[in-house]
């Protein structure tokens, strides 16, 4: 199983889903303790009319002009959210429950009224990408791998994808302090005059940017996943934020290994021939390792108690 | 009905139908201010269906029996809420995480089972895939009447629960005191939710069902304040919802049926937010111009009571339109009349407020309010007669 076939067929999945976890959980870990967990929900829905109008502005199947119109569409849903709460006076789940569908249902209406058939854009592969389909073709072997010309086959997600996660990573060890001062006391930060609303953006944005880019890559239940259990299964083991965000990383590498070989190789384990899908696996391991650490985890009980 | 196919009035009935049923169970859950434990719902149905589907086949079954996928999503809906429960209480997560967390593993365990019995290669395809987004274009009699009379026992079970549920959702400490169960309570209110879930994602699919229980709620709170209102209100709308939504659907192909009764009821949505009275946009920026000139005015008729002129143009653009003061500043005969009233008015309160037995009446300050609407001419005249002893000259 380790050997040539495994570097050109399994290595990129496994890779990109490791990253895309980590670029999920590293900002889940803030929403989470700033009880914005659904945040990612929301942003995950929206991505779709997002990608769709992306297409339909420059009728192509280019990566850019759809991430940017995804990225577009979250920063449009987040402002939308709160500017609902507001006006309506609604509860943050509720403005977010009428955001999301509402615009969820126009990308699949724009997606239905559109010829997007003959191009690869459809509401499935939406929801749970095709992670298994990211395989990399010029790798003979393990050698491969220090191969420029191998290496310039390389699925184009992959570098996005670390690309991104250098990103989310190097903004949370920079903003570490004042977003961990903000995240558990607002008003003490702004008392110290920091930008706390900025602040509050920059999260949402960041979360947005690792929503995009893991969506293109492996679909949006991985993201929605990858942004809420890690990090509340690292919660319930430990008091310490930066604990907490290491084992969230761990969590979800955990979850994007295990998910993909036991959805890649499970069945044929089990004698089947066919593969099940790896989003949904990795989803499913990530709620297991939850439930594990929600039954016995060192830090589970509620505050009363 | 009115020239439609047989299969558009069936969706139209059933979307309606549904639309009601949505609206008015969706009411307590939104007043209770969990509006998205029905997201949770609705996405831990999938793996309910798939299983169902793989148990009715290897029952020796067809699997696409509409009422064994319908329960077998209940099943699962209802383990599901069982965990955003457990999660909630037995941790330290709160409830959005826990909803979040529940909404993410059972639908990505619902796909995976989906990809386990295409690889099963069953010979037939299942069409599970159309629980996602609803599909309404093979609707039979049957489904139609099963959505009719689900969501006809779940309207009434609401109805029945309704003084309790609404208790708990305005004021839970209040409901407990009274001696009223709230986790029982919520559990029903749940559970019904559960119920018009089940039964509406063979129509709008389970992505977007979310909305048909949300949207009516929220759109009707704009329009009343009172609880059992808004419920009326949600199930109208939501009625309409469904019917508006489903009708326009079938006026083209390319209308998917879910999504289109979705931005229906956001249009509704929409409207509302802007155009309510009392809670509207429009009417909360229209009462605070009002409330501007007001003020305005008023500031300028003291002024013009202490025989200044009035040099701030907003105000004095105000007092000229009715025809209070001269362009130069200086009060006309009426504006005379009305500031002298005005100071009259100012200086009762000024009484009033000094007054600490007065304390409660003296709260209605806000500098516009005219006494007389507070106070009796009883007890007006009473301090007219303290505002009387002016120093003799």
């Amino acid at each position: 199983m380790i050997g040539a076939e495994f570097v050109a067929l399994s290595l990129p999945p496994i890779l990109i889903g490791c990253l895309a976890a980590i670029a999920c959980a590293i900002p889940g870990n803030f929403l989470l303790l700033r009880r914005q967990a659904l945040i990612g929900d929301a942003i995950s829905h929206v991505v779709l009319p997002g990608i769709v109008v992306g297409f339909l502005v420059t009728r192509t199947v280019s990566t850019w002009p759809m991430m940017l119109g995804a990225g577009g569409a979250a920063i449009v849903a987040v402002l939308l959210i709160e500017s609902i709460r507001r006006a309506g006076r609604l509860e943050p789940g509720a403005a977010m429950g009428v955001v999301f569908s509402t615009m969820f249902a126009g990308g699949v209406l724009l997606l239905e009224q559109s010829d997007t058939s003959s191009v690869h854009l459809d509401v499935q592969h939406a929801l749970y990408g095709n992670l298994e389909s990211l395989i990399w073709l010029d790798a003979t072997g393990w050698a491969s791998l220090l191969d420029a010309q191998a290496l310039a086959g390389l699925p184009p997600e992959l570098p996005r994808m670390a690309i991104t996660c250098l990103i989310v990573t190097g903004v949370t060890a920079l903003l570490w302090r004042p977003l961990k001062l903000s995240t558990f006391d607002e008003g003490f930060a702004r008392a110290l005059g920091l930008p706390v609303r900025a602040l509050s953006l920059a999260l949402v944005i960041m979360a947005a940017m690792a929503a995009v880019a893991a969506f293109d890559a492996v679909g949006s239940i991985i993201v929605i996943a990858m942004f809420i259990c890690p990090p509340a299964a690292a919660r319930l083991m430990t008091d310490r934020l930066a604990h907490q965000v290491w084992l969230s990383v761990g969590f979800a590498t955990l979850s994007a290994i295990l998910g993909y070989v036991l959805a890649g190789y499970g069945p044929l384990w089990l004698g089947f021939d066919d593969s099940v899908s790896a989003a949904g696996m990795i989803a499913t391991v990530s709620g297991l390792i939850l439930a594990l650490a929600a039954g016995f985890g060192p830090r589970r009980a509620p505050r009363s108690a | 009905m009115w020239g439609l196919g047989y299969n558009a009035a069936l969706v139209a009935t059933g979307a309606g139908l549904l639309g009601a049923a949505a609206g008015i169970t969706g009411s307590f859950l939104v007043l209770r201010k969990r509006a998205l434990v029905s997201d949770a719902i609705a996405h831990a149905t999938l793996p309910g269906i798939a299983l169902a589907f793989l148990v009715m086949v290897a029952l020796g079954g067809d699997g696409r029996s509409l009422a064994g996928l319908l329960m077998g999503s209940a099943l699962s809906a209802w383990l599901g809420l069982l965990c955003v429960g457990w999660l909630t209480h037995a941790t330290r997560l709160s409830e959005d995480a826990a909803i979040g967390a529940v909404l993410s593993v059972f639908f990505g365990f619902g796909i995976l089972l989906l990809t386990v019995i295409q690889s099963l290669n069953l010979g037939r395809q299942a069409g599970l895939e159309t629980f996602l987004l609803g599909a309404t274009a093979g609707m039979l009699y049957s489904d139609a009447l099963t959505i009719a009379i689900g969501g006809g026992l779940a309207t009434l079970a609401a109805l029945v629960l309704r003084r309790p549920m609404l208790t708990a959702a305005f004021d839970p400490g209040y409901a407990i005191a009274t001696g009223l169960d709230v986790r029982r309570v919520d559990l029903a209110m749940m559970g019904l939710v559960m119920a018009i879930t089940v039964i509406g994602i063979k129509i709008v699919g389970l992505v977007l069902i979310v909305a048909m229980v949300i949207l009516p709620p929220v759109t009707a709170r704009f329009w009343s304040d009172r609880g059992n209102r808004v419920v009326l209100i949600a199930g109208i709308m939501g009625g309409l919802t469904g019917l508006v939504g489903a009708l326009i659907s079938a006026t083209a192909p390319n209308l998917p049926t879910g999504p289109i009764i979705v931005l229906t009821g956001s249009a509704g949505f929409a409207l509302s937010l802007l155009i309510a009275p009392r809670r509207g946009l429009l009417a909360t920026v229209l009462g605070q111009h009002r409330y501007q000139r007001q003020v305005h005015l008023r500031q300028g008729l003291l002024a013009l009571a202490h025989g200044h002129p009035v040099y701030e143009r907003f105000t004095l653009r105000l007092l000229i339109r009715a025809g209070l003061a001269n362009p130069d500043g200086t009060a006309t005969e009426t504006g005379r009349a009305a500031a002298a009233r005005a100071l009259l008015d100012e200086s009762r309160w000024q009484v009033l407020r000094a007054d600490p037995a007065q304390e409660i009446a003296a709260s209605h300050y806000d500098g516009l309010r005219p006494i007389e609407t507070v106070l009796t001419p009883d007890q007006i005249a009473q301090i007219d007669a303290r505002l009387a002893p002016r120093p003799l000259t």
